[in-house]
């Protein structure tokens, strides 16, 4: 059994894929400069279907983490901290990840994360760790 | 106000037998919920003209225990309208479809089901994952959860349930009160799967899921299977049993449909379907005798409280707090079958089949006197409905 990963697609495959570079890369909308995510095929604020896709610094704010106890998979041990996080250079968008490098204990609301990326299968996902100051 | 809902009655309901590992046809249970309820309406299959279930066919991982191919490959009642399918305003969706097929005049008696037999599935899930097998992509929606180690609502509620008590102050106590007040009334429902009493230290000693969730802010997965009747209302004077009246449906989606873009302090996809609710219908949430609110986790109550109107956003905490607001002789008496925190995870449908047991005033030990109008919500998170019942 190994870990689940992402279905890749080519609508999505930039998402996943980016993380092998080091980089986090969004959709965003030419005509009304509003990012997307997940992709689509158009824009939900203005429809135009101009979308770009550019990397972003990576900075994120933890909107709100809950630590999981029990264990659904062996390849997950507990305990560990899931997220919510609010991309700080793209408004409005928000990832359901996992913070590591940091305590669950020491997780808190409005905490400046940074993403590191993981490869899971076909996929590198983009964790979020402490930003040391 | 002219609606569809006036033109509707539910004239008859069923469950099958509800419990942990029942190891049976789960085609079976439903195929009983769905007799159960024709018995209750006094019906025979010559007289039903349409089905309707939420989600779908069979699946392996229990989800759903039978579709409406696998009913009606036995019933066989030769519907001359039916749906099936999960992208509705809340599981009870497929009911709503059920009123405007019969509303429209396309059905006359449509019989409307949900299966589950989860508590199998996962029992021989388990079994099979030790052998090694399982899958891993993901696809959909999920796959901007699972991969990252949110396997489950739990994972997901937990998050909004947090923020909640972080921006309002709630704490595990006043969820607990839920959890509390779900089993006392089990004690009185014969179908529920946990009856014995819990305390606020049982509560609060039970190993954590995800924070703030312990074991008892979950609810039970199960095997068991229920079944409504819905008729044209002019149908429903010949019938067996009270019918029970559709005051409003609310359906409406206002938020993207995913689960991490809502407000995050309270369940996603569902302020729609409570909003809505009430836009259809001149009764106010003081109107309400009785509240039947999903509780696959105890948050997704007590959110549903607060969108619903029944206090303002950010006070549920205080107002379930000790309980004795929502107890069966309380102001606002909340899942008094058990919910599914108790009586078992029958994906909404078991509040359903509880409100028109009160409204038909059934409910024996834990009936709630003179229960005029009640207010039923399924879901959030998957997207919510919200349904306004009365008393015909």
């Amino acid at each position: 059994m190994t870990k689940p990963y992402p279905a890749i697609t080519p609508e999505t495959e930039f998402f996943w894929t980016s993380g092998k570079e080091g980089k986090l890369c969004f959709q965003r909308c030419t005509a009304c400069e509003s990012f997307v995510h997940p992709p689509q095929p158009r824009c939900p604020a203005c429809l135009a279907e101009t979308l770009e896709i550019i990397a972003v610094s990576g900075r994120a704010t933890v909107a709100t983490y809950t630590v999981n106890m029990h264990q659904w998979h062996p390849d997950f041990p507990a305990p560990y901290t899931i997220a919510i996080v609010e991309i700080d250079d793209a408004p409005g968008v928000r990832l359901t990840t996992r913070i590591v490098n940091c305590d669950p204990a020491e997780v808190t609301f409005g905490m400046p994360v940074s993403a590191v990326f993981e490869q899971q299968g076909p996929a590198y996902l983009p964790l979020f760790e402490p930003v040391h100051s | 106000m002219d609606k569809f809902e006036n033109s509707v009655r539910i004239t008859g309901i069923g469950q099958s037998h509800i419990g942990r590992r029942l190891g049976r046809s789960p085609v079976g249970l439903a195929v009983d919920a769905c007799l159960a309820a024709m018995e209750d309406a006094g019906l025979d299959r010559s007289e039903i003209d349409g089905l309707s279930s939420h989600p779908g066919p069979l699946t392996l991982d229990g989800y759903s225990g039978a579709g409406i191919a696998d009913v009606e490959r036995v019933l066989r009642v030769k519907p001359r309208w039916f749906n099936s399918g999960h992208e509705f305003s809340g599981q009870s969706g497929a009911l709503v479809q059920a009123m405007m097929a019969v509303a429209s005049g396309l059905a006359r008696h449509v019989i409307v089901f949900r299966c589950t037999w989860e508590s199998t599935a996962q029992q021989r899930e388990a079994a099979s994952r030790s052998e090694g097998s399982g899958s891993s992509a993901i696809a959909g929606e999920f796959q901007w959860s699972i991969p990252f180690g949110a396997f489950s609502a739990a994972n997901w509620i937990g998050l909004y349930a947090n923020l909640h008590m972080k921006r309002y102050g709630t704490t595990r106590e006043q969820l607990g009160a839920i959890a509390i007040n779900a089993r006392a009334n089990a004690a009185h429902n014969p179908s529920a799967i946990y009856r014995d009493p819990i305390t606020m230290d049982d509560y609060l000693s039970a190993r954590m899921i995800s924070t703030p969730f312990g074991l008892y802010d979950c609810d039970v997965p199960c095997d068991g299977a229920v079944a409504f009747i819905v008729s044209a209302a002019e149908t429903a004077r010949d019938m067996r049993r009270p019918a029970v009246r559709v005051e409003a449906v609310g359906t409406r989606l206002v938020e993207p449909w995913t689960w991490d873009n809502g407000a995050l302090d309270q369940l996603v996809l569902a302020r729609g379907a409570a909003q809505s609710l009430w836009e259809r219908t001149d009764l106010k949430p003081a109107d309400v005798d009785v509240a039947e609110l999903y509780d696959g986790f105890t948050f997704n109550c007590l959110s549903w409280l607060e969108l619903l109107g029944f206090c303002p956003i950010g006070e549920g905490g205080r107002f379930v707090e000790g309980g004795r607001r929502i107890a069966l002789d309380g102001e606002l008496p909340l899942n008094t079958h058990g919910g599914q925190l108790s009586g078992g995870r029958l994906q909404g449908y078991t509040f359903l089949h509880e409100a028109c047991v009160q409204l038909r005033g059934e409910g024996g030990g834990r009936q709630v006197s003179n229960a005029q109008v009640a207010v039923v919500s399924t879901g959030g998170g998957a997207p919510g409905g919200a349904i306004l019942l009365a008393r015909d």
